[in-house]
């Protein structure tokens, strides 16, 4: 067999090259390029010439001014002399992430409670369970978002006839005011006998995963790793003789002392973002069960599998992969919903960055284009570790 | 046991068999007593084990603890008539106020048009009559001509539209400026251009990610995955503040137009992932056989595969608009009287200043949003489980 005939072959057939795919889809992609780059000047060269005719100063120059502006929330130091554009950035970072990530835990306790009761056998529950989803799906978290604020949380009584719940907690229309607790120097040795505790159970897990995997005997993972991560540290706390105060707050007659307080803005923020993702991630949670076929449970049964068992072993982990890139998405969401914080004046990113520091520089191009990217960091960021996990996890065929 | 029922079984056999042998066909004796009727019912649904039967009281109790209150405040204690807010407030002879439906009447006209000038109103009216033409045409997958339909609704639609709200004064319509657009006609000015604008965009967006060329892959990538992972919030901002910056200074772009700018790139980004799913769901064995047939590209996917991927994406479009349909409340944050804010706007207007307006404006917002969603969302389960009965087959 002669290597020409092959070439012969495999010769293309000549045509005119406004018919050949190739030149044609070069073509295509130098105009696309051209008309995309052509755009992109056009917008600089306006934006520049905008600027100059506003007298916009333009780059980062703004960073380290002094801000001037008040922030009602703040998980560092920050004062409305002395701080800078940069520190009410970091500000308003920090308070995004904190509710993001409260939200994100409250959400998902809420969501696999209800996700489950959704296929509760009992109606009461699947019902209540059905209208929770199918009401806060189909209202807009804004007007939940105002609802929570402005006929809740803004309409409690005021400071003087404050409700009193259990604990020593006091709701008014002014926030939530509860003990704050005050660790003593000792109580560091509980976060180590914590840290402690922590890498004793994930090397005591691998351990008994290796020996199960060898041997088939199990061991008693679950007393473990209770003992480690809670009975530790209590222990640890009882015997260096309770290091942890607690600053309880105190009702006077015209207001009250002490204590932390939880602001209206951002506990309407947290109830917001948690119902309306927590009916989301019930859905999520829903799919992910139903997902994991009959047969599977029968299967588990016919090996002698007893019913815990059969949810601890074989449906939780078929379900958890089904359910955790939907679930790591609706975690991006509530990150994203949170910047609806500009709505109830919770100091989060989008409200001190776009909001005040916009308005005060005018600076609109370096704004938002750092607010962008902040959020999209963190998007492709998650959704980078998603995928690692995701091919890592997914069902291996044959 | 009635008779038809009897007769279902095979006639006995007339020959007189052996004497033990029963010559009647036993009739099957009905289930126990204890698993039909309403008492097994309950058994099973809602006392089965010690858990359920406290769930059960538990939710019981608190059902009958919220539902008679809500029943008081929305309908019972509830003001129907009245012109301003003596109607609604606390007096000696009245020291129950339940919702305020008077303030909803009274500023019905404003939560519609906005400040829409009253004499031109009736060509919100039009609007609206043709766009439930339109959405009817298409949606009903029954309607005859949906070819047609289409055009109807992604080109003669915006067009008329626009001149019907916008004005035109060599027809004779009065220009009516976008700053007195508001209410349901401003949620649904944009909801219909992000539609009609970002199913055309969405798909362009998804056929470049699928696209063998890298240029067109690479700005189709970079595009959804951008406004992908921002908020509304922040797209917004950058079309109300940004936008005008980039354009020349004698062109600047009227506030609701900017919105709308960022409303429609927002739900293109969401579109092209939604149209994705549905082009990688067919079997390659479509575009294969649509190449060996000789068809071009275009042709290929205008005829063949678009056609089968939209049908089934059909459900998740309609989702992605209830999305789209919920965000455009966003728009208050760029100064623009969308239905959410005419409420936020009458409820702290002092004319209505009474103590359950703020619940009732919000009560009425919340049965529009909710009416308009679940409608939607009933609509993708329908296509849904007709398109499972087709599979079925």
């Amino acid at each position: 067999m002669s290597t020409g005939q092959i070439e012969a072959a495999s010769e293309r057939p000549k045509v005119s090259p406004l018919y050949d795919p190739r030149v044609r889809s070069i073509a295509f992609q130098v105009i696309l390029c051209l008309v995309i780059a052509f755009v992109v000047y056009e917008a600089a060269a306006n934006a520049v010439e905008n600027l100059r005719r506003q007298n916009i100063a333009t780059g980062l120059g703004f960073w380290n001014n002094a801000a001037g502006f008040p922030i009602s929330q703040s998980l560092i130091d920050y004062s409305e002399q002395y701080s800078t554009y940069g520190q009410a950035f970091w500000v308003g970072l920090l308070n995004t992430l904190l509710v993001a990530v409260i939200g994100i835990v409250l959400a998902t306790m809420l969501g696999f409670t209800m996700g489950v009761a959704r296929l509760s056998k009992n109606v009461l529950v699947a019902g209540v369970a059905r209208w929770y989803v199918e009401i806060v799906r189909n209202l807009p978290l804004l007007l939940q978002l105002l609802f929570w604020y402005n006929a809740v949380l803004k309409a409690l009584p005021d400071v003087r006839e404050s409700a009193k719940l259990p604990f020593s907690i006091f709701l008014n229309n002014r926030g939530l005011y509860a003990p704050r607790p005050d660790p003593q120097p000792a109580f560091d040795f509980v976060w180590l006998a914590l840290a402690i505790g922590v890498v004793v159970t994930v090397a005591f897990r691998y351990w008994a995963r290796k020996r199960q995997e060898k041997t088939g005997q199990q061991a008693p993972v679950g007393w473990v790793t209770l003992a480690m991560i809670v009975g530790l540290p209590l222990v640890t706390y009882l015997a260096l003789g309770r290091p942890l105060n607690f600053d309880i707050p105190q009702a006077t007659r015209f207001n009250i002392g002490g204590g932390m307080v939880l602001q209206p803005e951002f506990l309407a923020l947290l109830f917001g973002l948690t119902i309306y993702t927590g009916a989301f991630i019930t859905e999520v949670v829903r799919a992910g069960i139903l997902a994991v076929s009959h047969g599977q449970t029968e299967a588990a049964f016919a090996l002698g599998l007893r019913p815990n068992q059969t949810t601890k072993l074989i449906i939780i982990p078929q379900a958890m992969r089904v359910i955790i890139p939907p679930l790591t998405s609706q975690y991006l969401n509530l990150t994203k919903n949170s910047s609806l914080a500009v709505f109830v004046g919770y100091p989060d990113l989008a409200n001190v960055f776009t909001g005040t520091v916009l308005n005060q520089t005018g600076q609109a191009i370096e704004v938002v284009g750092i607010t962008m990217l902040v959020y999209l960091t963190i998007s492709l960021g998650t959704s980078f570790a998603m995928n690692i996990y995701n091919s890592r996890k997914a069902l291996v065929e044959r | 046991m009635t008779a038809t029922d009897a007769s279902s079984f095979p006639t006995p056999r007339t020959d007189p068999g052996p004497a033990y042998v029963s010559r009647a066909t036993l009739q099957p004796s009905p289930p126990p007593a204890s698993t039909v009727g309403p008492w097994a019912w309950m058994r099973t649904h809602l006392f089965t084990g010690p858990v359920n039967i406290a769930l059960t009281i538990v939710i019981a109790l608190l059902l009958a603890w919220a539902i008679p209150p809500l029943l008081r405040f929305l309908v019972i204690d509830a003001i129907w008539t009245g012109q301003n807010r003596e109607a609604c407030i606390y007096t000696p002879d009245r020291t129950v106020v339940g919702a305020c439906w008077a303030f909803v009447t009274d500023r019905a006209a404003y939560f519609t048009y906005g400040s829409y000038p009253m004499a031109e109103r009736w060509r919100v009216n039009v609007f609206f009559a043709l766009l439930a033409i339109g959405v009817v045409w298409l949606l009903n997958l029954k309607a005859p001509r949906r070819d047609i339909g289409g055009i109807y609704f992604f080109v003669v639609l915006p067009i008329v539209s626009y001149i019907l709200l916008v004005g035109a004064p060599w027809l004779g319509l009065r220009t009516v400026e976008t700053n007195l657009w508001g209410g349901i006609l401003v949620t649904i000015v944009c909801s219909a251009v992000g539609i009609v604008v970002s199913l055309p965009l969405g798909i362009i967006l998804a056929l470049g990610r699928r696209s063998t060329m890298p240029a067109a892959k690479l700005f189709s990538v970079i595009f959804i995955e951008f406004v992908r992972g921002v908020p509304l919030i922040t797209v917004l901002f950058m079309a109300s503040v940004m936008l005008p910056l980039f354009v020349p200074y004698e062109f600047q772009p009227d506030k609701l137009l900017r919105a709308l700018i960022g409303i429609a790139l927002f739900a293109a980004a969401y579109m092209a992932e939604v149209v994705r799913a549905g082009l990688q769901a067919l079997p390659r064995g479509q575009y294969e056989g649509a190449m060996a047939m000789g068809l071009s590209y275009w042709q290929m996917m205008g005829l063949v595969i678009l056609p089968q991927a939209l049908k089934i994406t059909i459900p998740n479009i309609v989702n992605t608009y209830i999305g789209l349909f919920k965000d455009t409340t966003l728009v208050v944050i760029v100064g623009i009287f969308d239905f959410l804010k005419t409420i936020e706007a009458a409820r702290i207007d002092p004319t209505w200043g009474a103590p359950t307006v703020s619940a009732t404006g919000y009560v009425y917002a919340a049965v529009f949003y909710f009416i308009c969603c679940y409608l939607m969302s009933s609509y993708a389960r329908g296509v849904e489980a007709r398109l499972a009965r087709a599979d079925k087959r």
